[in-house]
């Protein structure tokens, strides 16, 4: 009997992957992956199959994020019905191979929970990627994580910007799971980042298990930062940079960026200042790996979900 | 006290990018190309080198092989053919222009910049014991308050010396961290450049005869490296450093000491004598199997210096 009258009623989630490696050079998903692969025990639940699973292999084996082309971004309905062949990028081929195996994406066949483990250069602390602010089921889980790691902090930033939003390897599942943990540089391992990881995903499958069994979710808020807009290095005609991420703003990723704050520095010591119309919360403030992909950092507003009842079908 | 006296130093050479990734070196050879006003600082004429241009295109250490390794003197004059790998064609390029190594053609003074992923702040590297470099240093050492100056003294003859400042006749590595690999982060940038103008004013005041008094200036030397623990079928790490290590690059390291965290959970401590840590989790150094370097600080008396007038 529930308990609340709009109950939403999920499936169980009987199939659960973790992926690591996405970007093979983004190291404590690399390592827990591993760890798992040897020896599951820490990962197993009552009720679930909870499947670690190594994603981009050859990236890995190079420490380098991707062989020929972003695997976080490969996962476009285009990639995915393309035909078959060696002739495609590595990564197209692999977005391909784990749609077999962990979807097919959009299918009542596809995995329920996917989380897929990053690391950042961005001061990020514990961070959690929603990719649709309707998926109560995800709102639910975030919500238990960020009480059960408090006072610690765990943020939750949504991307469903039409535009900015990306075909990420999570998105096969029915409910994507990102997790974001920084500032670790690449090819690193930081104890304190490794661990933080491992914590927010044993929190995220004691829900699993809670939920599987039965347990009625009541309807809560959460709060989230909602990607509305991202921000490049200003770059002179050859496109090549003319300016960092300002002292002032480095390392204050979550903190309220207003107008007429100092943004950008010139190599010789000039300030750029923020002219945006009003407070904006940046985030992925001077992440390595957008440098390429035009991005400085992303803007974010801060609004709050509410997430309704949920318990099992 | 000792005083020694040099020739003017007039031929400077400051080199970014010998790793493709360390951005600080990469955006100041650039800015300072770009902006050309700096060829000759008055008494000092400066040549600025992109030193890895395949490794700074694709944004990684290394094409082939460490550039910052390809210095000794057997790899400068290894015949060079087909297969050669790049870096070491391109090292013997560098030498060619900087050098040759051990000449009286080499430039002055090479000025390496590198970054590392280890919380070192600004570390000057030099081999043996240089005294104008070693003055440089202490003249930075007394006028950056911004973060710890230090140095590391590498005890190994020239000849096998490997890196790219050994071939200028006085050279330095100026190492700043921490930065992660493919990213310019604006407070390293200013520390660099700030580096780099009070070398270029200590040498102009050289040149122009003033005398730079001697003294004690404190080094680090390494005594041996660690490696992580490591699974002994697999190879693979079993531990990160320990998050009372981490981020502790310089301070202390006594016996007992918790070094490593297992993934398991248990602690691997220090064992034998107190050393200072350095190169703490450097990203580039996990292939080359060191964790940390351990060594010991000791004070070197240096003369007071000046240029020798005709």
């Amino acid at each position: 009997m529930s308990s609340y009258n709009n109950s939403a009623r999920f499936n169980e989630a009987r199939r659960v992957a973790i992926f690591g490696g996405t970007h093979g050079n983004e190291m404590s998903g690399v390592t827990l992956v591993n760890l798992w692969v040897k020896n599951s025990a820490e990962i197993q639940r009552k009720r679930v199959e909870t499947k670690p699973f190594i994603t981009n292999p050859k990236a890995v084996e190079k420490c380098t994020r991707y062989v020929d082309t972003d695997l976080n971004r490969a996962f476009s309905p285009e990639n995915l019905s393309a035909p078959e062949g060696d002739d495609l990028p590595y990564e197209v081929q692999r977005a391909q191979e784990i749609n077999r195996i962990f979807g097919p994406k959009g299918s009542p066949e596809a995995y329920d929970v996917i989380f897929d483990l990053h690391n950042t250069t961005s001061n990020m602390g514990c961070t959690l990627i929603l990719e649709s602010s309707k998926d109560h089921f995800n709102l639910q889980m975030m919500n238990y994580i960020k009480k059960a790691i408090a006072p610690a902090s765990c943020l939750v930033l949504l991307n469903e910007h039409p535009l900015l939003k990306y075909s990420t390897s999570r998105s096969i599942a029915k409910h994507p799971v990102g997790l974001e943990v920084g500032p670790q540089p690449q090819g690193v391992l930081r104890s304190n980042i490794f661990e933080a990881m491992r914590v927010i995903l044993k929190h995220a499958l004691d829900f699993i298990e809670l939920f599987n069994e039965g347990m009625e979710f009541p309807p809560c808020t959460v709060e989230v930062f909602w990607v509305s807009e991202r921000i490049d290095y200003p770059r002179d005609a050859n496109g090549n940079i003319i300016a960092m991420v300002h002292p002032n703003l480095q390392d204050c990723d979550w903190e309220p960026l207003n107008p007429g704050d100092p943004m950008f520095q010139t190599f010789d010591g000039k300030t750029i200042h923020y002219q945006g119309p009003g407070t904006v919360y940046p985030t992925f403030i001077n992440e390595a790996a957008y440098y390429e992909k035009q991005q400085a950092f992303v803007i974010t507003r801060r609004e709050t979900l509410v997430a309704s009842a949920i318990r099992k079908a | 006290m000792e005083h020694i006296s040099f020739p003017p130093l007039s031929r400077v050479a400051i080199c970014g990018g010998t790793h493709g990734n360390e951005m600080s070196g990469v955006y100041m050879v650039r800015e300072m190309q770009q902006k050309q006003k700096a060829d000759q600082v008055g008494s000092v004429s400066i040549t600025t080198v992109l030193s890895n241009p395949r490794a700074v295109d694709a944004c990684r250490r290394y094409i082939d092989k460490d550039l910052n390794r390809c210095f000794t003197d057997d790899l400068l004059s290894a015949p060079v053919t087909d297969s050669t790998p790049y870096e070491l064609r391109r090292a013997q390029e560098l030498n060619a222009q900087l050098g040759p190594k051990g000449s009286q053609e080499a430039v002055d003074v090479v000025c390496d910049l590198h970054n590392t992923t280890a919380n070192m702040g600004l570390c000057f590297i030099f081999y043996s014991l240089d005294w104008i470099t070693m003055h440089i240093y202490k003249y930075i050492k007394s006028k950056i308050t911004s973060a710890p100056v230090r140095a590391i003294q590498l005890d190994i003859p020239m000849s096998e010396a490997y890196s790219l400042e050994s071939v200028g006749k006085h050279g330095c590595a100026i190492e700043v961290g921490p930065q992660p690999g493919g990213v310019v982060r604006a407070d390293i940038f200013n520390l660099v450049k700030e580096a780099l103008d009070l070398t270029i004013e200590w040498l102009q005041g050289f040149n122009s005869g003033s005398t730079f008094e001697g003294g004690e200036v404190e080094v680090y030397n390494m005594v041996k490296s660690v490696d992580y623990p490591r699974d002994p079928t697999t190879n693979e790490i079993t531990a990160a450093i320990h998050p009372e290590l981490q981020d502790n690059d310089f301070k202390l390291l006594h016996p007992g000491d918790p070094m490593f965290l297992k993934f398991s959970g248990e602690a691997v401590k220090h064992e034998g004598e107190e050393l200072y840590p350095f190169f703490v989790n450097e990203c580039a150094y996990y292939e080359k199997k060191i964790a940390c370097h351990l060594g010991k600080k000791f004070n070197i008396t240096i003369p007071s210096v000046s240029v020798k007038k005709d």
